[in-house]
């Protein structure tokens, strides 16, 4: 390994990522062909599916939101060196928080407020979700990996239990809570984009969207711009410089798992406020583990976890499609996808990375042997 | 009084049933992990391992072919997390999350196309499974009291693959604690520059140690599909694999004490549906939703040492470089 030379950043950052992601699509590719399917005609349904229909590129942007927000908490851990699998659990808690505001506020507060309040409400609760596994990592040594798996699994039980039981509508046979009052209810997106005479087509697609772009602002301002985004990053390159430089470890360990809750939290404001406009059961849907695949490929920056989000949008959307125009694949197929991403570019980042580099220093010899 | 009794026995019972994939998945989690790979993908090869049995034995009508076909998936997926980990030094944690998925999905996505049932398998007929066997002399013991219902209901009546899981608990232990292959099996996964030292290859042992655990997981997978059920339906596996992980870290990395930890599991599993809506004195009801996440947070006290101390092996989770 050692005799060969570190990638150029370009390629690190850009051409590595995209060979990765080619190769997890080639695989894919492979399946659909020896189930007897055309995979590029399948690549075809996809991508239609995700931007071309009416509307549909609302659906895949709304899906880009619930990537956003856990691709952003997944990415907080990484830099600390922490790996938070439980954004899964976090979203679906942090439900409580809307919930609770909503009880409390919403009979006398004006709608903007009770917004306002929602959210943070939302992320607060993520937050203490992840505090305990971020909190027993720090102070009793118990792995966090380990701990946030288990929390997700105390996630599904404890909801199950309060949206079939406490929290459950009156007369309702499936296990959800009442609707949300009017005013707890964010614009869709198609309506206020009517405020300024835009029309466009009709989608889920609303006010979250602008909420998860602020969010990628205040995690690269809290990353790159602040004295607590340094101090989790040392954290995240060495506990012990970072102990002897005069961080307290453990209190950021603390903090940086409260923030990931948070923005996993955020996830619970597209899904209850902006489209089911009710706590259901599930919602989460997985979003929590594709939030993984997002922070990987989108090596934990914002402008990465966007377009990544972005992709994995236009992959559930997309794939979604797949099962109107095939008898045999389904929207199954991108769960594979989703695997096989986490595999290329989280388990084998760096498989391609020697012969790539050979390729390039090979390459960057003969430029100059012509010179 | 007769029918109290036979409430238990039935309880065990169903515990006993309930535990097999456990007690099978901890078996493969103590291997993997004890050689310093963690191993999260339990649930994966789980997952595979009950729908390539099942698959099989619905097209050949073998349950055998069925159970080597489930050993082969299952070995095939611990390959991959060795070849990710261990040869390509990538994230044990990342690549195991992606093994789960990959199994979500590849076992749903081939069940469609091989059978047209929305990722179902389909139904096994009796002579294709593994089924409940009555065991020598049950007839004979009939006669004695205690015992002979005991035997009858709760030893006795399993399908060859319960036994198995039971024979795996010893035979770990032996392989661990009493051959040559153990014990390396346990240094490499605390001190594996020592293993190296002493010219002995870290990979190969790792990868070898995941071949054990895919054995393992394989035929806990085929015991769900084609023993305990009749087909595979889609996540059947339903969180087994990690509760089997829960019973490593609570059995403290030991064959016998995981295993306790996986009856435990199925015992409160059995339990919880056996209390399905019945009023306790004093209690009332419990929530099942209570029941069921209680392995997880004995594990989540236990690891954070509010009951016993944790010790994981030492070097497990980093990469071995020369």
């Amino acid at each position: 390994m050692s005799n060969v030379k570190p990638l150029p950043r370009w390629a690190d950052l850009l051409l590595l990522p995209l060979i990765n992601l080619c190769a997890a699509f080639f695989i894919c590719g492979i399946v659909v062909w020896m189930i007897g399917e055309n995979p590029i005609e399948a690549l075809s349904v996809m991508i239609k599916g995700a931007f071309y229909y009416p509307g549909s590129l609302g659906y895949t942007l709304n899906y880009t939101t619930n990537f956003m927000f856990t691709g952003l908490a997944v990415a907080t851990a990484f830099h600390a060196g922490l790996f938070n699998i439980g954004g899964e659990g976090q979203a679906y808690v942090s439900s409580l928080g809307i919930v609770f505001v909503i009880a409390v506020f919403a009979p006398f507060l004006p709608a903007l407020l009770v917004i306002l309040l929602c959210i943070p409400a939302a992320a607060i609760m993520g937050g203490v979700w992840a505090f305990i596994p971020g909190y027993l990592q720090a102070k009793r040594g118990s792995h966090v990996v380990i701990t946030t798996i288990m929390f997700n699994f105390l996630a599904f039980a404890l909801m199950v239990w309060l949206l079939a039981g406490p929290l459950l509508e009156r007369g309702q046979q499936s296990p959800q809570t009442p609707k949300i009052p009017d005013n707890a209810i964010l614009p869709k997106m198609e309506t206020a984009l009517g405020w300024f005479g835009m029309d466009i087509a009709s989608s889920p697609l609303n006010l979250s969207f602008i909420v998860a772009l602020v969010a990628s602002f205040i995690f690269w301002i809290l990353i790159w711009k602040t004295r607590l985004g340094y101090q989790i990053r040392t954290v995240g390159k060495n506990q012990d410089a970072a102990h002897y430089a005069g961080i307290n470890v453990s209190r950021i360990i603390i903090i940086t798992m409260m923030i990931s809750g948070a923005f996993a939290g955020l996830l619970a404001v597209n899904a209850v406020m902006g489209v089911q406009h009710r706590v259901v059961l599930n919602y989460t849907a997985g979003y929590g583990f594709t939030g993984i695949a997002v922070a990987l490929m989108g090596r934990n920056h914002p402008i990465g976890i966007f377009f990544a989000s972005l992709l994995f949008g236009a992959l559930f959307q997309g794939g979604a499609e797949l099962d109107f125009e095939f008898q045999s694949i389904t929207r199954d197929m991108v769960l594979l996808i989703q695997g096989m991403i986490i595999l290329f570019s989280g388990a084998l980042a760096y498989m391609f990375s020697p012969s790539l580099s050979r390729v390039i220093t090979g390459l960057s010899r003969k430029e100059a042997s012509h010179d | 009084m007769i029918d109290f009794f036979y409430q238990i026995l039935w309880t065990l019972d169903a515990t006993l049933r309930v535990a097999t994939p456990l007690i099978l998945c901890a078996m493969a989690g103590i291997f993997s992990e004890r050689s310093g790979i963690v191993d999260i993908s339990l649930e994966g090869k789980l997952l595979s391992g009950a729908f390539v049995a099942a698959a099989i034995a619905a097209v050949t009508g073998s349950a055998w072919l069925g159970l080597f076909g489930a050993i082969g998936a299952s070995v095939l997926m611990s390959l991959l997390h060795g070849f990710a980990t261990i040869t390509h030094r990538g994230d044990q944690v990342v690549s195991g999350l992606a093994i789960n998925i990959l199994a979500s999905g590849l076992t749903v996505i081939l069940g469609i196309a091989l059978f047209k049932r929305g990722g179902q398998t389909p139904t096994l007929a009796s002579d294709e499974r593994f089924r409940p066997q009555e065991l020598w002399f049950v007839d004979l013991m009939d006669n004695i009291p205690i015992l002979g219902p005991i035997y009858r209901e709760l030893i006795s009546g399993h399908s060859l693959l319960v036994y198995v899981a039971l024979l795996c608990v010893p035979l770990a232990s032996f392989i661990l604690y009493r051959s040559r292959f153990g014990l390396r099996l346990r240094a490499v996964g605390e001190v594996p520059i020592a293993v190296d030292s002493a010219g002995v290859s870290v990979t190969w042992l790792r990868y070898r140690a995941l071949i054990v655990g895919g054995v393992f997981c394989g035929i806990a997978g085929a015991y769900l599909s084609i023993s305990h059920g009749a087909n595979f339906v889609r996540e059947m596996s339903a969180g087994k694999g990690y509760i089997a992980l829960a019973a490593v870290i609570f059995g403290n990395w030991r064959p016998v004490r995981a295993f306790m930890a996986c009856l435990m599991f199925g015992f409160l599993d059995a339990i919880t549906s056996r209390l399905q809506g019945v009023d306790l004195p004093l209690i009332g009801e419990i929530p099942a939703q209570l029941m069921l996440a209680l392995p997880y947070i004995l594990t989540i006290l236990l690891l954070s040492g509010f009951i016993g101390r944790p010790s994981p092996p030492a070097a497990i989770g980093k990469p071995y470089i020369k």
